[in-house]
């Protein structure tokens, strides 16, 4: 019942495609296919909730569709339950925020017809039941995103990310494709049930999990198959940016724990390692990255390589914990991944719409063209500090819950038996915090120079609020961020059979917990109470200021800035992007990024002006990118000359290739 | 009847940090000033900073925000809780549960991060200088600190600080070369985070030099005291979290009497000395570092502190 439900409305949001195209440019067109959007989804989300609280079974279905005799398999478990939720959530929320946004997209005939169709096929993948199917749906969703960050087609950074996007989303499809080769074998049963029934070598297992951080790491953003994301994601229109990093990095992380902790059976101890350290560099990489950028929306896009590298690495440390039979500290490694997956589809999305707003209202992506928000849009500005101090990890909101969560699985490496990963996690727990604090560095550089200070463009100036449908989406996003902080429990509670499904155990229930506080393991162990925080941070703040207006002193008088006397009013005398992520550039950057600076100052009596630049190095893209292309480029060039041949030797060329291969075919025989 | 009894010890807890944290404040003073040969101002002087502050009104800039206004009172909840929730004389105090060890270093981060939103919020090339090295200096220090609570709770089997307490007071731990090497990283860290010298000066008022000074400069009045109070819990805060961690002698459990709450308290008060007057003697003997020269102090930090947790890997008795 609660299959066809969710089949039905992904078939709706596939068939949306249609009178999106048929509606064309038509003025109401754009919001009214956003507004149709919206219900699916939302009934989508419900749809998973209610599995996960155990309303109504889970069933499979077969579709007569797909491939003949096959059909499509699909199926609703508890995994695919809390993914649903991922989907319908982030994507109803994200349809809100379009209605309002998509009216000013200036060809909205590039957007509409890709939209909803894009987010049926994300609710196919969390559904589907077989490798074709899954397969299949995977590539749709890829192809459809690529459509969309193709929207803005005449910029030619669209067109360089959306190159880029399309190599290696065909690279990434083809390790899927491989590791679902490996995972069915030489029967070739492609469907779940069959691949979950057969057994395979260690070899194979960490074949198939090497080709899944391939297949399912590029997409969700994983270094150094990261490249595309920072690209791609921005160049989209900005709630398409929200959906692709907060609901499509998701659904790849989908991809990967349904093959690795369902499909594959038991892997080896030592593999986990591999996993756990690309997560933590890709952690730290990724808000370096994020500290150097002036751009707001790249910036976004890079946290979320962070993001997704804390959430590999708690992965890695639930398949750690896993091997070697522990299964209370796997679950929650395996519950803090799920949490911050959920909460990075909150806290991201909302920022990505923020970044969106201000975008409407200035017409500027540079942080240095910004400034001043916080008083022209002023509830904009609420929202957004609302997600930067989630994504910060701060208490209490939710992203420092799920953080909480993954330092406690770091703390609980000493019970495993192998000195190697006993040394190594710690070491990771150190990045990890590394990568912590500087998401809080990054957040600060880009609220206060994106939205404090004084506005350094014009356009910055004349801001002014955005419509109401954005901001009502934001509201949205903000108070999941609130409630999932303060009421971390109920939220671990309710994805506990999503857990369970895929390690056999789970936390234990929080909500029987006095003040509903997170007890992870026990109590004398390590407790948090985000609500008690909450609202002691609240008694204490209001109770000091009435203390204080009411005994002391209210009087408030406005005057110049007073800058140790010297207030200077043009508004770059500021601390920009640039110079705020000076300090982290000369400690970090120099060595990440090969940063150095160079001043060019006139000789004396040259009335020129000195200048002061910024060399970073992206070392990934230059080492192994550029390597691999100029590579390619070579052989190419090489194998050039063979189109030019008479058509005697393309024949004597075909004989002798025939021969050989037959030859090689009788040898191995 | 316990309940009330209890919620009256957390009370005094929280009615007593704030009060001593100015006294600790004027201590360190002292005893700098005597160290050079001055008189010095009076024990109580900071509170007659406060009270004056207080009294004075606010010079708010033309173009600060909302932010700007409500960030002093977030700041000094903020750290209050984390204050509060640290064990001073007494462990399992009522609500000692509501946030372990990592949760309060997180509320430390809470503090800073809104202090330094509003370092940038009027727009000055001063509150930006600051607020991106304090940023600079938390990305080092926070690290450092969290592989400090590792190696802690590696040893403990906790981050929850009243069962560190216990276990530390217990007498199967003894002197071991991971947890020293901790309280030194713990030290480091205790002495950036405060802007103590020689990562920051507290006194300075030379502009290359600030960090923390330079990111609150544009504040005035009751802001500005509630800035200061906040700066003095923080300085209580690390304190009595070495003192709690590492010297856990005195220090009262739950079940105890009146008596031993009492014991409790002098202990406690003893170390709040102590600690200033280590610290004003550690400040007079270094001079402060360049900016750039701090990631290399924190870095010895970061690594003793990975090497304390390393180190109990190798065994567990170290």
């Amino acid at each position: 019942m609660l299959l066809d439900v969710a089949i039905s409305c992904a078939a709706f949001l596939l068939l949306l495609a249609v009178p999106a195209v048929a509606l064309g440019s038509r003025p109401f067109a754009s919001s009214l296919i956003y507004a149709l959007s919206v219900i699916p989804l939302a009934i989508v989300a419900v749809v998973g909730v209610s599995a996960l609280l155990g309303v109504g079974e889970m069933t499979t279905a077969v579709l007569p569709v797909g491939l003949p005799w096959l059909g499509s398999h699909l199926s609703l478990d508890a995994l695919s339950a809390f993914f649903l939720v991922v989907v319908g959530l982030g994507g109803a929320v994200t349809g809100v925020y379009a209605i309002g946004y998509g009216r000013h997209e200036h060809e909205p005939w590039r957007v509409l017809p890709f939209y909803p169709a894009f987010l049926g096929a994300m609710v196919i993948v969390v559904l589907a039941d077989d490798a074709s199917t899954f397969l299949l749906s995977w590539e749709v969703m890829s192809l459809l995103s690529w459509a969309l960050v193709l929207a803005h087609h005449r910029e030619s950074e669209a067109q360089k990310a959306a190159y880029v996007y399309l190599v290696m989303a065909g690279f990434g499809t083809m390790a899927l494709l491989l590791a679902f080769g490996l995972l069915a074998g030489g029967e070739g049963g492609y469907a779940f049930e069959a691949i979950r029934a057969g057994k395979r070598s260690p070899l194979a297992a960490t074949a198939i999990l090497a080709l899944m951080l391939i297949g399912a790491g590029s997409k969700a953003g994983l270094a150094p198959l990261h490249v595309w994301l920072p690209l791609a994601h921005p160049a989209a229109p900005s709630h398409v940016s929200a959906l692709m990093s907060g609901v499509m990095t998701k659904v790849a992380l989908y991809g990967f724990i349904r093959v690795v902790f369902d499909l594959l059976g038991p892997l080896e101890w030592w593999t986990s390692p591999a996993v756990i350290l690309l997560g933590s560099t890709t952690a730290v990489l990724g808000i370096v990255y994020a500290m150097m950028e002036s751009d707001i929306k790249k910036a976004l896009a890079y946290s979320t390589i962070e993001n997704i590298g804390v959430i590999f690495a708690a992965l890695g440390l639930a398949l750690a914990f896993k091997a070697s039979g522990l299964t209370a500290p796997a679950a929650l490694a395996f519950s803090a991944a799920l949490f911050h997956i959920f909460n990075h589809m909150a806290f991201k999305s909302l920022l990505f719409m923020g970044a969106g707003a201000v975008l409407n209202a200035t017409g500027r992506r540079d942080l240095d063209g910004l400034g001043g928000l916080i008083g022209r849009m002023p509830v904009t500005s609420f929202l957004v500090l609302v997600g930067v101090t989630a994504i910060s990890a701060l208490p209490p909101l939710n992203g420092f819950a799920s953080e909480w969560l993954v330092f406690q699985s770091v703390l609980k490496s000493p019970e495993l038996p192998q000195i190697g990963l006993q040394i190594l996690i710690p070491a990771a727990g150190g990045l990890l915090a590394l990568a912590a604090a500087l998401v809080a560095a990054a957040f600060v550089r880009i609220y206060g120079v994106g939205f404090l200070g004084r506005p350094r463009s014009e356009a910055a100036r004349q801001a002014k609020e955005v419509d109401r449908f954005s901001l009502t989406a934001m509201a949205l996003l903000a108070a999941i961020c609130v409630l999932a902080g303060i009421f971390p429990g109920l939220v671990l509670d309710t994805m506990a059979p999503a857990v369970h499904a895929m390690l056999g155990s789970q936390l234990p229930l929080q909500a029987e917990q006095p003040w509903l506080t997170l007890v992870p393991i026990t109590e004398s162990r390590s407790t948090y109470n985000g609500l008690l925080v909450m609202v002691f941070i609240a008694v204490s703040a209001s109770a000091a200021a009435w203390m204080v207006h009411r005994l002391a002193s209210r009087r408030l008088r406005r005057a110049p800035a007073w800058d140790c006397g010297f207030p200077n009013a043009d508004p770059a005398t500021q601390y920009g992007a640039g110079s705020f992520a000076q300090p982290v550039r000369r400690v970090l950057g120099t060595i990440l990024m090969r940063a150095h600076e160079e001043v060019k100052m006139p000789p004396p009596g040259d009335p020129s002006p000195a200048r002061h630049t910024v060399h970073t190095r992206d070392l990934i893209w230059e080492e192994i990118y550029l390597r691999i292309a100029s590579t390619v480029n070579v052989i190419a060039t090489r194998m050039n000359h063979l189109q030019f041949l008479t058509i005697r030797r393309y024949l004597s060329l075909v004989l002798f290739s025939l021969v050989s291969l037959l030859l090689v075919l009788a040898l191995w025989n | 009847m316990e309940l009330i009894v209890n919620l009256i010890v957390q009370g005094i807890q929280m009615a007593l940090v704030v009060a001593l944290a100015p006294l600790l404040v004027g201590l360190v003073r002292k005893v700098k000033a005597r160290l050079t040969r001055r008189r010095g101002a009076s024990l109580v002087q900071p509170y007659r900073d406060i009270a004056r502050l207080m009294r004075k009104e606010v010079v708010l800039a033309e173009n600060a925000s909302w932010l700007f206004r409500v960030v002093p009172y977030m700041v000094f909840a903020a750290t209050w809780v984390a204050a509060a929730l640290v064990p001073t004389f007494a462990t399992g105090l009522q609500f000692s549960w509501t946030a372990d060890l990592i949760a309060i270093v997180a509320l430390l981060g809470s503090a800073r991060f809104f202090l330094a939103l509003a370092g940038m919020d009027v727009g000055t090339s001063f509150g930006g200088i600051g607020s991106s090295r304090e940023m600079m200096i938390a990305t080092m220090a926070e690290p450092a600190m969290l592989l400090t609570v590792f190696s802690v709770a590696l040893v403990a089997g906790s981050t929850q600080l009243s069962t560190v307490s216990h276990f530390m007071a217990s007498p199967e731990v003894g002197l071991r070369v991971s947890l020293g090497l901790a309280l030194v990283a713990l030290i480091i860290v205790a002495i950036a985070e405060n802007a103590r010298i020689p990562v920051d000066n507290p006194a300075t008022h030379l502009e290359l030099t600030m960090v923390h000074e330079a990111m609150v400069l544009e504040y005035s009045g009751r802001h500005l005291a509630m800035i200061e109070i906040a700066a003095a819990l923080k300085l209580l805060l690390y304190i009595s979290l070495i003192a709690c961690v590492f010297f856990p002698w005195g220090i009262a459990t739950e079940s105890d009497s009146l008596g031993a709450y009492a014991v409790g308290a002098l202990a406690y008060f003893a170390k709040l000395g102590a600690g200033g007057v280590a610290l004003a003697v550690f400040e007079t003997s270094i001079a402060k570092m360049r900016v750039f020269r701090v990631p290399d102090f924190l870095g010895v930090a970061l690594m003793l502190a990975l090497l304390g947790t390393l180190l109990l890997f190798v065994s567990r008795s170290l």
